[in-house]
């Protein structure tokens, strides 16, 4: 329903475009000079205000009334079934809504049926109510801006203003969404740090957030991370010992040694290296790569796990060599020609150049690639979700399998556990994620900066 | 007068020493190169052992494979399933007790039903008694049948063949060592278990070794238990080497009378009359069989012998239904046919009918929902900040934020779509709008930081120009710089909503990792999208899934190779360098 008064907004815009400059168009008489703004300019004024006022309400709205009912659900559920715990409630209101929508629940009863059954009221009301308002809002706006037009309306500069509010605000959504990020890992952290004290998070050795959740709360001492932060580095350091060297030694040779044919045939396939998705990349890890580390691994007398850290980095490590070669790549060929010549001037050779002028001049910015290469391949999830452990094992040995951060988010959320429980453990991981990335680059980004200053 | 002899003295730059250290830095140029040309190959290797490993499984979906049989079919039929049973039952009458029954019906697949079921929809079905009709066959039999479980062997046979039965089974002669292959076989069956006893016998050694170094050390009750079990080490040791040397014996006798087959070692068949039999015992000339196809009563002589190496244990298609899909194969009743189920039909849990089509309609739902939010509201922002926005802190807040956000790991999205929009704003589970949303939110630096640079690329002239006319700032902006910037705005929005296409982690958080057949209608509706299929399959235990994710993953790679293809054209064809 509420998609048909989208629609029907959409249709009041581009009416009340036409509409008004239509009426502008009358108020000057044919005279379009006498008018300040040129009739488009009223259209568009009258079409900004619908479009704000309508999709506004509607927006707004939805957004408020889902919460709203949400509440209102929960007071729904009858007082005489006693104390229930908060997954209980939220069961019952899933099941509920999933009665009112036609769907399969997971158990019927009274209490459930009555939660439908609100639900049902509820929807009702906030879908007619919400399309009498969206639609009352719109035609609102345009009786009150089409009442506007007049000869000496400055309806341009009234809508250029609207416009620059519109870009500032499309900008400011950038923030929005950072600030989205903080509040919703942090609230969890700090609710999962109530129950459990931060330093057996950081510095436990035992993880095994779910075992015996279901007698109550969470253990203190099974939410030790280390066993996840250290499989990460194990997988990230294997990555980087693929990805480094690969990148670095490839971009040397496309900025001083590639003839313009080699470029030409060498950077579209680094950016097709770099353009597969990293779901890809997992399976080929996990199916490729690791059978056949395992099978030579067993050939010369190696046991080499099927989840082994050495696929997953390994792979990783191919995905995050494009990333290093094209950021290398730059800085290198950002080092002034100067510099160059003078060396050569000298009389060194080209690769006495490149190690004694060219590597120096653009070591701050190559260490930048590699913390940028880092920081992707700490929050890489997909390549070690399918090619990485499960389990928590605190190990340096590339050919166990290890368990790093993203896997076990991804493990807590789709898993079989009430998502009340297991929000704790995995949106703290989220959060220790994102500030470790964040910190890779802010010194990255600020590296890059300063390096470009001195030679400007 | 003294006589000085001038000898020239050596030169720094033409002397021997020059020569080789002039060598010496030539050389580590030359490494260096080879370096970089050993990186470079190292990544294209890379590069072209992935595209391999996914091309040469998914090759394989191009055709399935159909049975052709007679069937039953009532004008009002409506329980499909019940019409392929009864088909099965007919084609295979021989089929006895239980466990060959269940082998008969495993041939099928329910896909089968499904498409009479379809047929009768469309009112092209067609029915009546015994009527000739192709029927899906089951994933297992589609991968025997491509050889992944290993092609079957065919041997001529030497000599003339003698049948009698003998009790419940078949005894086999030959006029020639015809069954020396599958001797052989048993053989190295037993050589291979007598290795094993002599491993087991090296084991009690050790044990008898380590137990006698400790014995000096011990007294009293627990001298006496040690010395026991050294004992009885040996006395297993002897025991085992015996049952070796035993075997051993076997294996190396000429002939050895008949040998057992088991169901561990590679399976022989015999053709003959029509029929297809399945060696028990072996020696060279004769051997017992059990008949799994009877024969049709042709009594030609002519008979031949295949062999799968893979044991029967070791296979899903058991060594009756490899009898009757060769018995049928011999008769072309089997055929390979085009394979456009996968991309018409949604996910299932029997590979054989599982496809990618809902997966492309939710991914076409989600990125119009990720197109039409980041592309203006990206734009709209680099706008702002190229054109509008005053140099102030605020203005480098958001700079700061944008470049960041665009390093933020993408399953962090993933969280904070399912905390702000799933469990705050109540959008739907696993809907599109929900994935949308979220890797909007993730495409929009890209399309932010491509559009400004496309921005900042057209030059001050054109606005200066534009404002010197009497232009108002947004007039210049919107009219004159924006439409020059649009190719490098449109390249970099391809390339964010290539991005986003080929994106799972965030999608997982939201949901979408859900099993859904039905086809999403709007953006509202339950859906998964091509990438999460992807991993779907690749983590599902059915090795058919392999080839179907591979496909799958060959679908996707060619809708990104389109975006970028229309990328390059666009940045080629309408970017204007000033």
């Amino acid at each position: 329903m509420l998609s048909w008064v989208a629609l029907i907004v959409v249709l009041m815009i581009a009416g009340s475009f036409f509409a008004s400059q239509q009426r502008a168009r009358g108020v000057a008489q044919g005279d379009l000079a006498a008018l300040h703004s040129r009739p488009a300019y009223h259209g568009a004024y009258t079409a900004l205000w619908v479009a704000i006022a309508g999709f506004g309400v509607l927006v707004l709205g939805l957004l408020l009334s889902n919460i709203a009912i949400r509440s209102a659900l929960f007071a729904a559920i009858p007082d005489s079934l006693g104390p229930l715990s908060q997954i209980e409630r939220d069961l019952i209101v899933s099941d509920g809504v999933a009665i009112a929508s036609g769907e399969v629940a997971s158990r019927s009863d009274a209490a459930r049926e009555a939660v439908g059954a609100r639900y049902g009221t509820l929807m009702m009301v906030r879908n007619v109510g919400l399309a009498l308002l969206t639609l009352g809002a719109a035609a609102f706006a345009y009786m009150r801006s089409s009442a506007q037009i007049s000869l000496p309306f400055r309806a341009r500069n009234r809508t250029e203003k609207i416009v620059q509010v519109l870009l500032m605000v499309s900008a400011a959504i950038a923030i929005l969404t950072t600030i989205g990020i903080v509040a919703s890992l942090l609230g969890q952290t700090l609710a999962f740090f109530s129950d459990i004290p931060i330093t057996k998070f950081l510095f436990g050795t035992l993880w095994s957030p779910l075992s015996g959740v279901h007698s109550g709360s969470m253990d203190p001492d099974k939410v030790g991370a280390i066993p996840l932060f250290a499989g990460t580095l194990l997988i990230t350091f294997i990555a980087m010992l693929v990805a480094v060297p690969v990148g670095l030694f490839a971009a040397i040779f496309l900025s001083d040694f590639a003839s313009q044919r080699a470029r030409s045939i060498i950077k579209p396939m680094l950016e097709i290296l770099a353009g597969i998705p990293t779901v890809v990349y997992g399976f080929f890890a996990a199916i490729t790569v690791a059978p056949f580390l395992r099978d030579t691994g067993a050939a010369v007398g190696l046991t080499i796990s099927s989840e082994s850290a050495l696929a997953a980095g390994i792979v990783m490590g191919i995905m995050i060599i494009p990333f290093i070669s094209s950021l290398s790549d730059d800085v290198i060929n950002a080092v002034p020609q100067s510099l160059r010549d003078g060396s050569y001037g000298l009389g060194a050779t080209k690769a006495e150049t490149i190690r004694k002028v060219i590597l120096p001049a653009a070591l701050p910015g190559i260490v930048s690639a590699v913390l940028l290469g880092v920081s992707r391949a700490i929050g890489e999830t997909m390549i070690v979700v399918m090619a990485a452990g499960q389990g928590a094992n605190l190990t340096a040995n590339p050919f166990e399998a290890v368990t790093t951060v993203t896997v076990q988010i991804v493990a807590l959320i789709t898993g079989d556990t009430e998502a009340a429980t297991a929000a704790g453990p995995a949106f703290t991981l989220g959060f220790t994620l994102f500030c470790v990335t964040l910190i890779f680059n802010v010194i990255a980004l600020r590296l890059v900066r300063k390096y470009q200053e001195s030679y400007d | 007068m003294t006589e000085i002899s001038m000898t020239p003295a050596p030169s720094i730059h033409t002397g021997e020493a020059a020569k080789a250290r002039l060598k010496k830095r030539h050389n580590a140029e030359k490494r260096l190169r080879a370096y970089g040309i050993i990186a470079i190959s190292l990544a294209a290797l890379a590069l072209m052992a992935l595209l391999y490993n996914i091309f040469a499984r998914a090759v394989n979906v191009r055709t399935e494979h159909y049975i052709t049989i007679a069937a039953d079919i009532a004008e009002d039929e409506n329980d499909f399933l019940k019409v392929v049973k009864s088909a099965a039952k007919e084609a295979f009458p021989f089929a006895s007790g239980r466990t060959q029954r269940r082998q008969v019906y495993g041939l099928f697949s329910d896909g089968a039903a499904d498409d009479m079921r379809n047929a009768a929809g469309a009112g092209t079905l067609e029915t009546g008694e015994s009527v000739e009709r192709r029927f899906l066959l089951s994933d297992d039999v589609d991968l025997y049948l491509r050889g992944t479980f290993g092609a079957p062997e065919e041997r001529d046979a030497q000599g003339s063949l003698t049948v009698t039965e003998d009790g419940k089974k078949i005894l086999l002669e030959s006029t020639a060592a015809d069954f020396n292959a599958a001797v052989g076989v048993v053989k190295a069956g037993l050589a291979a278990q007598a290795e094993r006893l002599r491993e087991e016998a090296g084991r009690q050694t050790a044990g008898v070794d380590a137990l006698t170094t400790r014995l000096p050390s011990l007294e009293g009750p627990e001298l006496e238990d040690t010395k026991a079990q050294i004992e009885g080490f040996q006395a297993k040791r002897a025991q085992l080497l015996a049952q070796a040397d035993a075997l051993d014996a076997t294996v190396t006798a000429q002939d050895s009378g008949r040998m057992k087959l088991t169901n561990r070692m590679p399976s022989f068949f015999v053709r003959a009359n029509g029929g297809i039999l399945k060696l028990t015992e072996v020696s060279n000339t004769t051997a017992l069989a059990k008949p799994l196809v009877p024969s049709d009563g042709t009594q030609t002589g002519a008979w031949s012998l295949f062999s799968l190496d893979r044991p029967e244990t070791g296979r899903p298609v058991k060594d009756f239904q490899v009898a009757l899909i060769e018995n049928l194969r011999a008769k072309d009743r089997i055929e390979a046919v085009t394979n456009w189920r996968f991309f018409t039909s949604s996910d299932s849990t029997q590979p054989e009918i599982a496809g990618i089509y809902g997966a492309l309609i939710g991914s076409m739902w989600t990125m119009l929902v990720t197109f039409s939010l980041a592309f203006p509201i990206g734009v709209m922002a680099a706008i702002y900040l190229e054109e509008f926005a005053p140099r102030n802190r605020w203005t480098d807040f958001i700079e700061v934020n944008i470049n960041n956000l665009a390093a933020v790991p993408s399953i962090v999205f993933g969280l904070l779509g399912l905390a702000v929009f799933l469990h705050f704003f109540g959008v739907p589970r696993s809907s599109p709008l929900a994935g949308g949303l979220v890797l909007a939110l993730m495409t929009l630096p890209t399309i932010i930081i491509a559009s400004r640079a496309s921005i900042r690329a057209v030059p001050p002239s054109i606005r200066s120009a534009a404002l010197g006319l009497g232009a108002s700032k947004v007039q210049t902006t919107f009219h004159h710089v924006l439409p020059l910037a649009m190719p490098g705005i449109l390249t970099g929005t391809i390339i964010g909503m290539a991005q986003a296409l080929g994106e799972t982690a965030p999608l997982l958080m939201i949901g979408m990792v859900a099993f859904i057949t039905a086809v999403p209608e709007g953006v509202t509706d339950s859906a998964t999208v091509l990438p999460v299929q992807v991993f779907n399959w690749a983590n599902a235990s059915e090795r058919a899934f392999d080839m179907r994710t591979a496909a799958a993953i060959a679908v996707l790679l060619g809708f990104l190779v389109v975006m970028n293809m229309l990328a390059i054209i666009l940045r080629k064809r309408f970017e204007r360098r000033w």
